[in-house]
């Protein structure tokens, strides 16, 4: 299996007025192909700020970031990664269809293969009846669809998802779980997801990478039990009421209060 | 109460209320103003009633036109060419942070030039027989608010917009073009709607410093001079309605591009 992610000792500093603050410190990170990933871990804990290294948005201060064997840079150039994030960040001016289509058009895919694939990934989204609405017409859930049809578009073999579903109400966000789990089997695309809810990271997840704060660290890995790769589809919600998931939402809340001052719970961490 | 019925008018009532309601004011103030005059016997010297004023309007019906096409082709092409450069600019402004600063205080003063400053100078230094400075003075006072919302709208793109097309590796054409553009649209159209009255205006109050005759403002102020005071009232009622004009051309190219407004409204 190759690998779609290598981070090796990356540290990350951001130069504010108030002085230096160290991000992130010592990371080493690798995600195969293929795996389900998701980064957890109290506010300020730098899980975003990882994931934007490896989205190349930001550089690292120092060690390497590999996607797919090639530099962060290189590999955004090449566009081997889809990217989402907390806000659907779709533009106002343009239908579903434009919005989906965006990356595929900046990218100079004829017109014809274009609309095909924008139809098949509004297909897979289920929202095929909404290609001509406006996002301001569409809820925080259906946006939040579109946003990962566009971040699909290119067939990537690798999704990068900063909290994603972090806005959206409860009974949206599990059913939006069940459709992440359900189009990650079907593409068989390598998943960065970032987090700060333990039952929806382990639900997703094949590994649960468990941060801590001050500096950014990675705490624990956690990898879950509950039937990977082939058996990710059958991730079913009757999966939310077995033992197994419990014990799981219970390691990696375990591994959480490891990195807590004792008596305090993490900061900015969803139990539910 | 009354407020509840308001609130409860079907969306028919409520369009047929908004045009009725203005159209019946309109009525009633003239009814007065012509009472005034004729009734209570205010002087015609003081106020000319309607009724004179629409007289005269028929009887100078082509100097009107005429005088309404020269003053409003001499704030048309003051508020393209300020719109223009006033767009360009402000696109040179968002891009490099020193444009921006060299061109902060020239837009300030420029913002408050008055026109009645400018206008003479601006006829003697392009002599009484050019249209230039009238149509320059118009440029001016369309660049200033065309400029300040356009670079407003420059510097309305969301992080999340921006972070997007870096992971999308679009060159920076392509974030213009997709991107900075159309966020600074919306922005870019309103500026050019509050420039579209004060071309009008400016090219208007321009005429009233000298240069060549035959437009609305030089007419207002010969017609005045000659004491037919119903007749300059008459090209106060053109230059309304060429005022009026320009808004609404204007407001109706924002409708248009901005297509998916009506759209929206329509949701539930």
């Amino acid at each position: 299996m190759s690998t779609a992610v290598e981070i090796i000792g990356v540290d990350k500093t951001f130069d504010t007025r108030s002085g230096a603050v160290q991000a992130l410190t010592g990371i080493d990170l690798t995600v195969e192909a293929g795996e389900f990933v998701s980064l957890i871990g109290p506010s300020g804990c730098g899980k975003s700020t990882l994931m934007r290294l490896i989205a190349d948005l930001d550089e690292p201060t120092a060690g390497t970031v590999e996607v797919f064997g090639k530099g962060a840079r290189q590999a955004r150039l090449d566009q081997e990664y889809g990217i989402a994030f907390q806000s659907a960040g779709l533009l106002p001016w343009r239908t579903v269809a434009a919005n989906v289509a965006l990356p595929l058009e900046l990218h100079g895919v004829a017109s014809a293969a274009r609309s095909t694939r924008v139809a098949e990934l509004l297909d897979m989204v289920g929202l095929a009846d909404f290609a001509d609405r406006y996002p301001d017409q569409l809820s925080g859930g259906m946006q939040q669809r579109v946003a990962i049809a566009r971040a699909l578009a290119e067939q990537p073999r690798l999704l990068l998802m900063d909290e994603p579903f972090g806005a959206l109400d409860e009974m949206t966000r599990e059913k939006m779980q069940s459709d992440l789990v359900r189009i990650s089997a079907e593409t068989g695309a390598a998943v960065v997801f970032v987090t700060h809810s333990i039952p929806e990271a382990v639900f997703l997840s094949d590994r649960v990478v468990v941060m801590s704060p001050r500096p950014g660290r990675i705490q624990e890995i956690v990898p879950m039990r509950l039937g990977a790769d082939a058996a990710r589809a059958a991730r079913t919600e009757e999966l939310r009421e077995e033992r197994a998931f419990f014990d799981m939402v219970t390691a990696v809340r375990e591994a959480l209060h490891q990195g807590a001052p004792v008596g305090t719970a993490p900061r900015g961490l969803e139990n539910r | 109460m009354a407020i509840a019925t308001a609130t409860r008018m079907g969306p028919k009532t409520e369009t047929t209320f908004r045009i009725v309601a203005p159209v019946a004011v309109g009525v009633i103030v003239l009814g007065v103003w012509q009472f005034l005059v004729t009734v209570v016997g205010v002087s015609d010297y003081l106020l000319p009633s309607p009724a004179s004023i629409i007289e005269e309007f028929i009887q100078f019906w082509e100097s009107i036109l005429s005088a309404s096409i020269l003053t409003g082709s001499n704030a048309l092409i003051g508020l393209i060419v300020g719109s223009l450069v006033g767009i360009a600019l402000a696109a040179l402004a968002a891009r490099w942070r020193a444009v921006d600063q060299m061109s902060a205080p020239v837009v300030a003063s420029l913002a408050v030039i008055p026109i009645v400053a400018l206008a003479p100078v601006l006829n003697s230094m392009y002599g009484a027989d050019s249209q230039f400075g009238r149509q320059a003075i118009a440029a001016l006072a369309s660049f200033v608010p065309v400029f300040i919302n356009t670079l407003r709208g420059f510097r309305q793109t969301t992080l999340v917009h921006r972070d997007l097309m870096k992971a999308y590796a679009a060159s920076s054409g392509q974030v213009l073009r997709t991107l900075t553009l159309p966020t600074a649209r919306p922005f870019m159209l309103t500026g050019i709607r509050i420039a579209s009255s004060l071309a009008v205006i400016s090219a208007l109050v321009a005429e009233y410093f000298g240069g060549p005759r035959g437009g609305l403002g030089g007419l207002i102020s010969t017609s005045a001079a000659s004491s037919a005071y119903a007749r300059a009232w008459a090209y106060v009622v053109a230059s309304i309605a060429l005022g009026l004009l320009f808004y609404l051309v204007t407001l109706g190219l924002e409708r248009m591009l901005q297509r998916h407004a009506p759209q929206a409204q329509r949701r539930p």
